[in-house]
């Protein structure tokens, strides 16, 4: 029992980083209908500035992390700004293909600067450190992860519920030009849902590489994780997201937890796919999601 | 989503002509100094360019499947990769060496006659099981559902160890005709062949069929129903397209260029391990044909052999100082970098690749030489494919977007 509490919290909060992850993604499907297969990257990004931040120019910790972030959200802005604008009205394709040439280049410049052998994650407090109850461990690392989420998403909350920008951007997803109607400025809510989603991607990369010792160039592989998350929680739902994430996690850590039981018939790495098929089985059931807008298609 | 005009354009031109094996003058005088430049290459080439060569006009064979998918019928695909694999280790069951021990993975030791064409129809088969739940969805679902694809076939393959080896890989069926096998020197008719001019032998005419094939089928009326269906999937299914079948016939001849590529490829690699069949190997497919031109077959070939056969040559010549401040950069990871920033310049500038920017070229030849003489063809400059067009309401995004809905 003890075990099975055990993964229930590793998976919670491994889930944790996959709506980290997610909700990048969704911030910025909702408010452009685009799905930024460069968030990994960005992810990537963040995490290697924050720990080249701390260990090689031997910046303070938040120092570094406000550096991350600053440097993400400049490469999500700039990005909108001079290459998703120009492609507003073109085919899904092409928008898709380039994020996946973002993706490529961020990916490709980081090897270049910092190799493809792995570096440590910059971390605030001791890997090690935590307590365990009823022999169940409680990491510092795992609670961390999951009490940052939740600020996350508490701010989150307040910014999409009590803000100008928040509300704007909410009315440009529900109605496009009612909102221009209404004098809402549709770059900035364009500009903002890139910013702000990159500075997640910077936060989730830095637990994902906590979660993982250390960061190497396939990191960003892992953000592919968060894909299952978002289509199971709804594309376009920022609590689905959320939601989605922990059952991911959950699934991940849980069958890594039992699947050696079942080595004869299900053979190893199973964990690595579940995600992928409950994604599928969701797709085939209820495919805008638990929380998603169900869309009507006009003939 | 519509496609953008100047696609739009472009396949509207590319209609006006028959279905024809070769067209004019300049067509021919091209064909022939192609043949000329295989010849003159066959002749000379060392082994180590029939290497590049042959992977590239492998990687050709499945950007050209990717290209009919992706191009043509509009249809997001991440999963190369898995249709790739599919056909290798068809071929490898089929033809591999009868196992020795019972640890061996299974050959049966069949002709290549037989293993090759297998790799296409399995994968082509395998495609035909997938589609029906793979395109209900559209756009970014059907990509990530590709995507997944290469994920599960990825630990089917690194579990399956009676068919791929499990995680050390195993190694794949040369082709044979009678004693000679392609990984030696033969003498056919008094001529000396090695194994990489052997292989070309057979790797070239699989492609050039390929690309006569999809090139015929894409001006036939399977073809006009791609692009429908590309360009507008309500319009199509207006114009009496059947929307299923028409996507389900773009997938499976895709599944079936790319089963066929992996089989040449794992033959010709001669060993492959199932993580070699990964989303990064499907991406290059993807690169390839943006950089080369979509919705085109010269395109998918030039793009092969810019994403798949530069990394090769920079290789081939040590043309990256080794150990260098790079930081390490290989030639695939600086290849990387020059595609990806190609994906996205391309994308935005010229959404036709290097295939786009020649036509470009070739019209701005036209329209120098008929200012002097007759305007007769100033008519055609009119359908050539401009990007202006596309950038018209790209300073009033919502209006655009709303359109669409």
């Amino acid at each position: 029992m003890a075990y099975f509490i055990q993964l229930v919290f590793a998976g919670i909060a491994l889930g944790c980083i996959y709506a980290l992850i997610g909700l990048g993604f969704t911030i910025i499907f909702k408010a452009s209908e685009v799905i930024n297969f460069a968030q990994g990257s960005l992810l990537l990004v963040g995490a290697y500035i924050v720990s080249a931040g701390v260990y090689e120019w031997h910046l303070p910790f938040l120092l570094a992390l406000l550096l991350g972030i600053i440097i993400t959200s400049c490469i999500g802005l700039l990005f909108e700004r001079f290459a998703l604008r120009r492609m507003i009205g073109r085919p899904v394709f092409s928008i898709l293909m380039i994020t996946i040439g973002l993706d490529i280049v961020l990916r490709t410049l980081v090897i270049a600067r910092w190799g493809s052998n792995p570096i440590p994650a910059a971390t605030p407090f001791q890997f090690t450190s935590g307590f365990t109850i009823g022999g169940v461990h409680f990491g510092a690392d795992e609670l961390w992860t999951i009490i940052v989420t939740v600020l996350v998403c508490a701010a989150l909350y307040y910014f999409f519920r009590f803000t100008k920008y928040g509300l704007a951007m909410r009315a440009t997803a529900i109605d496009q030009e009612a909102a221009l109607a209404m004098g809402i400025n549709i770059r900035t809510v364009y500009a903002l849902a890139w910013g702000i989603s990159a500075a997640i991607a910077t936060v989730g990369g830095i637990f994902l590489a906590i979660n993982v010792v250390a960061i190497d160039p396939t990191l960003g592989n892992i953000a592919l994780f968060a894909f299952p998350a978002i289509i199971l929680g709804g594309i376009d739902s920022v609590s689905g997201a959320v939601v989605g994430g922990i059952i991911i996690g959950l699934a991940v850590v849980v069958t890594a937890g039992y699947e050696s039981h079942f080595a004869n018939i299900l053979g190893a790495g199973f964990h690595e796919i579940a995600p992928y098929l409950l994604m599928i089985l969701v797709l085939l059931i209820r495919p805008y999601g638990i929380f998603g807008t169900r869309k009507v298609e006009r003939i | 989503m519509s496609a953008s005009p100047a696609t739009r354009k472009r396949s509207i031109d590319a209609e006006a002509q028959p279905p024809r094996l070769l067209g004019s003058l300049s067509r021919w005088i091209a064909l022939c100094l192609i043949v000329v430049v295989t010849i003159v290459f066959f002749s000379v080439a060392t082994e180590d360019w029939f290497t590049i060569v042959n992977f590239t006009l492998i990687a050709a064979i499945a950007s050209l499947g990717l290209n009919i998918l992706s191009g043509y019928a509009g249809q997001v695909s991440l999963g190369m990769a898995f249709f790739m694999s599919i056909g290798a280790y068809t071929a490898a069951v089929l033809g591999g060496t009868p196992p020795t021990t019972p640890l061996d993975p299974l050959g049966l030791g069949l002709s290549f006659l037989i293993w090759l064409p297998a790799s296409g129809i399995v994968a082509a088969l395998v495609g035909a099981l997938v589609g029906p739940t793979a395109l209900r969805l559209k756009g970014f679902y059907l990509g990530i559902v590709t995507l997944a694809l290469v994920f599960i076939g990825n630990y089917i393959f690194m579990n399956a160890r009676g068919v791929s080896g499990g995680p050390q890989g195993r190694t794949f069926p040369v082709p044979a005709i009678g004693d000679f096998s392609f990984d030696q020197q033969n003498t056919i008719l008094g001529i000396t062949l090695t194994s990489g001019q052997q292989f070309f032998l057979l790797i070239l005419p699989v492609l050039v069929l390929s690309a006569l094939f999809a090139g015929n089928v894409m001006r036939s009326r399977a073809g006009r129903a791609f692009k429908a269906v590309r360009d507008n999937e309500v319009g199509a299914t207006v114009m009496g397209v059947n929307l299923f079948e028409t996507k389900m016939g773009a997938f499976i001849l895709s599944s079936f260029l790319a089963g066929i590529a992996g089989a040449l490829f794992a033959s010709f690699s001669r060993y492959v391990i199932p993580n070699y069949w990964s989303l990064a190997l499907s991406i290059e497919f993807v690169a390839a044909i943006i950089v080369g031109g979509i919705a085109s077959i010269w395109g998918s070939i030039l793009g092969a052999a810019f994403v798949f056969g530069l990394p090769l040559v920079i290789d081939q010549f040590s043309l990256l100082p080794v150990g260098s401040s790079s930081g390490g950069l290989s030639s695939g990871d600086l290849n990387a970098l020059i595609y990806g920033v190609l994906i996205i310049a391309f994308l935005l500038f010229e959404p036709g690749g290097v295939i786009g920017l020649a036509r470009r070229g070739q019209a701005l030849l036209r329209k120098r030489n008929s200012h002097g003489g007759e305007g007769g063809e100033a008519a055609e400059i009119t359908d050539l494919p401009s990007s202006a067009g596309t950038y018209v309401d790209m300073e009033n995004p919502a209006v655009t977007k709303g359109e669409e809905t």
